[in-house]
């Protein structure tokens, strides 16, 4: 990590588990990021390769719904958030203008509590098996009755990772309102940061359901709750609403951030501003507001009725009109620029026309009654895969290639950059086009094996091929990141793509207090407006003086781990022979959680100053 | 200049007026307080002591919750006051996107029982 800083006196380790710095937390965030990402990609080349032949024994039916249940669980909660939440946590900060996000230490709380909610839903392995419901874990397949001890690391891991989720959220959402440098309007925002801001909303009014269902999960299976239970008078449907309301928004978490991320680098690289800054903006607001409205689409086979069905139906096409705004507004971006094609760009313009396809498919679903038909297929595997894949995973490489300089102070390789994207996509529709075929011809999702003479063998077999291309895509991937940092070039100027955005004025490495004056912001993309009507430098909006920094601190770490101990205890409640009471446990953690918080509310921290003198000599380093 | 943020102030740093309007919100505040709870005595004693029939008590009790509502956001957590937008805009898309999931539950889950 390439950061000029001011106190050296820390042992590497220590400083990475106290810092409270967004830019340090941003790579953790990239780092347990992937490493979940790896995880999770590797369930499903194990779940592709139990699919490769029919009648396939490779793996059990139970392993297969483990994994196809982590696989899921992990890409969207544990992989493809806190990848989200890496790009938010580097790149907000710098594009508005700010020293750091308002609340450093919160930040640093909701990395390490999301990070072990992770760990703790993945020991789930080591006793016992996984959760096995899916990562919908519909009642009653997930009550006490039918599951085992998977699914309370599934309920108890998840509130966890939940609750770091929520107070990351809420620190971006108080980041871009108060934080913004002068000048900084709510017009003038990078679209990254607006999108940062909608989707912390979201964030706010879509994990609280989901808190909430889950806790009423944990009441009915481990203290024998019936809010679920039928046959005592709960209600299992209850259930699907509930996951819905929060389901529905989070599929628009993820992809909204990519949005952003997509109009950071394609405007970039088509050396003009954004087409319709103010039409994007607005649409990014009514996807989210629309993202709230349409959460029965996911229940039509339920048999609420026709006239709910059709009002969601209605409801959920309408989401179509603002997505297809911002996808004609990029289109209009690149028309008549001067496109380079480099590896960011290849990816973001590669999104656009992969993301069309997700979504003609997701309006084809929307349709009841040919949802009947579609319903709990391969059909729409294929189709959030587009999204997911197609959209998500699209968009973060974008910015992985995008933003890398300016994270890591050297370029990722070019060469080894394409041959990723190619592979990347190849493999990718190879994957997944067929398998709106097979669900066409009716392969259900989630069954472990098929019979012989249906004619799936051979679209299985493209289709798993197509898997282990992706997969060797991020291989090369991995080993682009290892030789770049190796072999390539280190970068010493601000702004090696000669880009917009006021994060490409600070320089590389960026000290720790990422501006040594704030800014003062006159137009929107700032750096680009500077360039071309000032002499190429932001005007400061304040003399120099003392910087005023937060201190590090070990606790948010104890507390993520007094979490982890304390959800452990919770579920060896249910374990049958524990060595320790899990009172013991639980205690232990409720002390260490409990105890933390006191220390902080007691122990008073003001943070301390970097002196003038030493600012204008990093300065003079850096520059 | 860290060093001193812990020392009290020996003297508010406040003018007459400010510490005049201070205790004006404060009088206003005591006095919603004061408000709230009566209006919850109120719905207690509709549906404890059963003068009011059920039929009504219910959309009663519901009128005195929506009163409260608006006392505890706009007196209480201070919506009211300047420079209270953002606050604002989040309280009102909250109501606006729970408001629609709540009634559609309620509605669903009356009428199609599992």
């Amino acid at each position: 990590m390439a950061t000029a800083t001011a106190t050296k006196d820390k042992s590497v380790l220590w400083d990475w588990l106290t810092t409270v710095d967004h830019k340090k937390l941003a790579v953790l965030y990239l780092i347990a990021g992937t490493l979940f990402f790896v995880k999770a990609g590797m369930m499903a080349l194990f779940m592709r390769i139990q699919l490769m032949s029919a009648e396939n024994d490779f793996l059990t039916g139970q392993t297969f719904n483990e994994l196809i249940t982590m696989h899921g669980t992990i890409m969207l909660f544990l992989a493809a958030t806190p990848l989200i939440f890496a790009f938010m946590n580097f790149v907000i900060p710098l594009q508005i203008g700010a020293r750091d996000v308002a609340f450093p230490f919160v930040n640093a709380l909701g990395f390490w509590i999301f990070f072990f909610g992770g760990l703790l839903l993945s020991v789930s392995w080591f006793f016992g098996g996984g959760p096995d419901a899916g990562w919908t874990a519909y009642v009653p397949l997930s009550s006490g009755e039918y599951a085992d001890l998977g699914l309370d690391f599934y309920v108890v891991g998840l509130q966890v990772s939940g609750i770091g989720t929520l107070v990351s959220a809420i620190n971006f959402i108080v980041t871009i309102i108060n934080m913004r440098a002068p000048g900084m309007t709510m017009m003038r925002m990078p679209l990254f940061c607006w999108t940062g801001l909608v989707v912390s909303i979201l964030i706010v009014f879509a994990f609280t359901p989901l808190a909430a269902g889950l806790a009423l999960l944990m009441l009915d299976r481990i203290f024998g709750g019936q809010f679920f239970i039928p046959d005592m008078g709960g209600n299992a449907v209850l259930w699907q609403h509930i996951f819905w309301i929060f389901g529905h928004p989070e599929v628009y978490i993820l992809v909204l951030p990519a949005f952003g991320i997509i109009s950071e680098v394609i405007p970039a690289f088509s050396r003009k501003r954004l087409f319709g800054y103010t039409a994007m903006v607005f649409a990014t607001l009514v996807i989210a507001f629309l993202g709230f409205m349409v959460w029965v689409h996911h229940m039509f086979t339920v048999g609420l009725g026709p006239i709910t069905n059709s009002v969601f139906a209605i409801a959920t096409m309408g989401i179509a009109v603002p997505t297809g705004i911002k996808i004609f507004n990029w289109l209009f971006t690149m028309w008549g620029g001067k496109i380079t094609f480099n590896t960011a760009m290849l990816c973001a313009s590669s999104f656009v026309p992969t993301f069309v396809l997700g979504g003609v498919t997701g309006v084809m679903l929307a349709m009841v009654p040919v949802d009947y038909l579609y319903h709990d297929t391969y059909f729409v595997v294929a189709h959030f895969h587009y999204i997911i894949i197609g959209g998500i995973v699209l968009g973060l490489l974008a910015g992985t290639y995008y933003w890398y300089p300016k994270m890591f102070g050297h370029k990722l390789n070019e060469k080894l950059g394409i041959l990723m994207f190619w592979l990347f996509y190849i493999g990718f529709h190879m994957t997944f086009f067929i398998q709106h075929i097979l669900g066409l011809i009716g392969m259900p999702r989630r069954v472990y094996t098929y019979l012989e003479g249906q004619g799936m063998e051979t679209m299985n077999l493209v289709s798993s091929i197509g898997s282990f291309v992706m997969g060797a895509a991020i291989l090369v991937l991995i080993i682009n990141v290892v030789y770049s940092a190796f072999n390539s070039e280190r970068i010493t100027v601000n702004d090696p793509w000669d880009a917009r955005t006021l994060e490409w004025s600070t320089p590389t490495p960026i000290p720790e207090y990422n501006f040594a004056q704030t800014p003062q912001v006159r137009s929107l993309d700032p750096w680009f407006y500077e360039k071309v009507h000032g002499d190429g430098t932001m005007k400061p909006a304040e003399p120099m003086t003392d910087i005023h920094m937060p201190n590090g601190s070990i606790l948010p770490f104890v507390i993520g781990l007094g979490l982890f101990i304390w959800g452990f205890g919770m579920i060896m409640i249910n374990m049958d022979d524990t060595i320790v009471p899990p009172f013991l446990v639980i205690g232990t953690g409720v002390i260490l959680t409990f105890g933390s918080m006191l220390i902080r509310s007691i122990k008073e921290d003001h943070g301390y100053h970097i002196p003038l003198e030493q600012v204008k000599k990093i300065e003079k380093e850096v520059s | 200049m860290s060093d001193d943020l812990s020392k009290p102030f020996t003297k508010s740093s406040m003018s007459e007026e400010e510490i005049m309007k201070i205790n004006k919100e404060r009088k206003i505040q005591v006095t919603s307080f004061a408000f709230m709870i009566f209006l919850t005595i109120l719905a207690f004693i509709a549906v404890a002591t059963e003068t009011i029939e059920v039929g009504f008590a219910i959309p009663f009790i519901l009128l005195l919750a929506v009163v409260q509502f608006f006392l505890q956001m706009y007196y209480f957590m201070h919506l009211k006051d300047k420079d209270h937008g953002w606050p604002n805009a989040f309280i009102i898309s909250g109501v606006v996107l729970s408001t629609p999931a709540l009634i559609a539950l309620i509605l669903l889950l009356g009428v199609t029982k599992y």
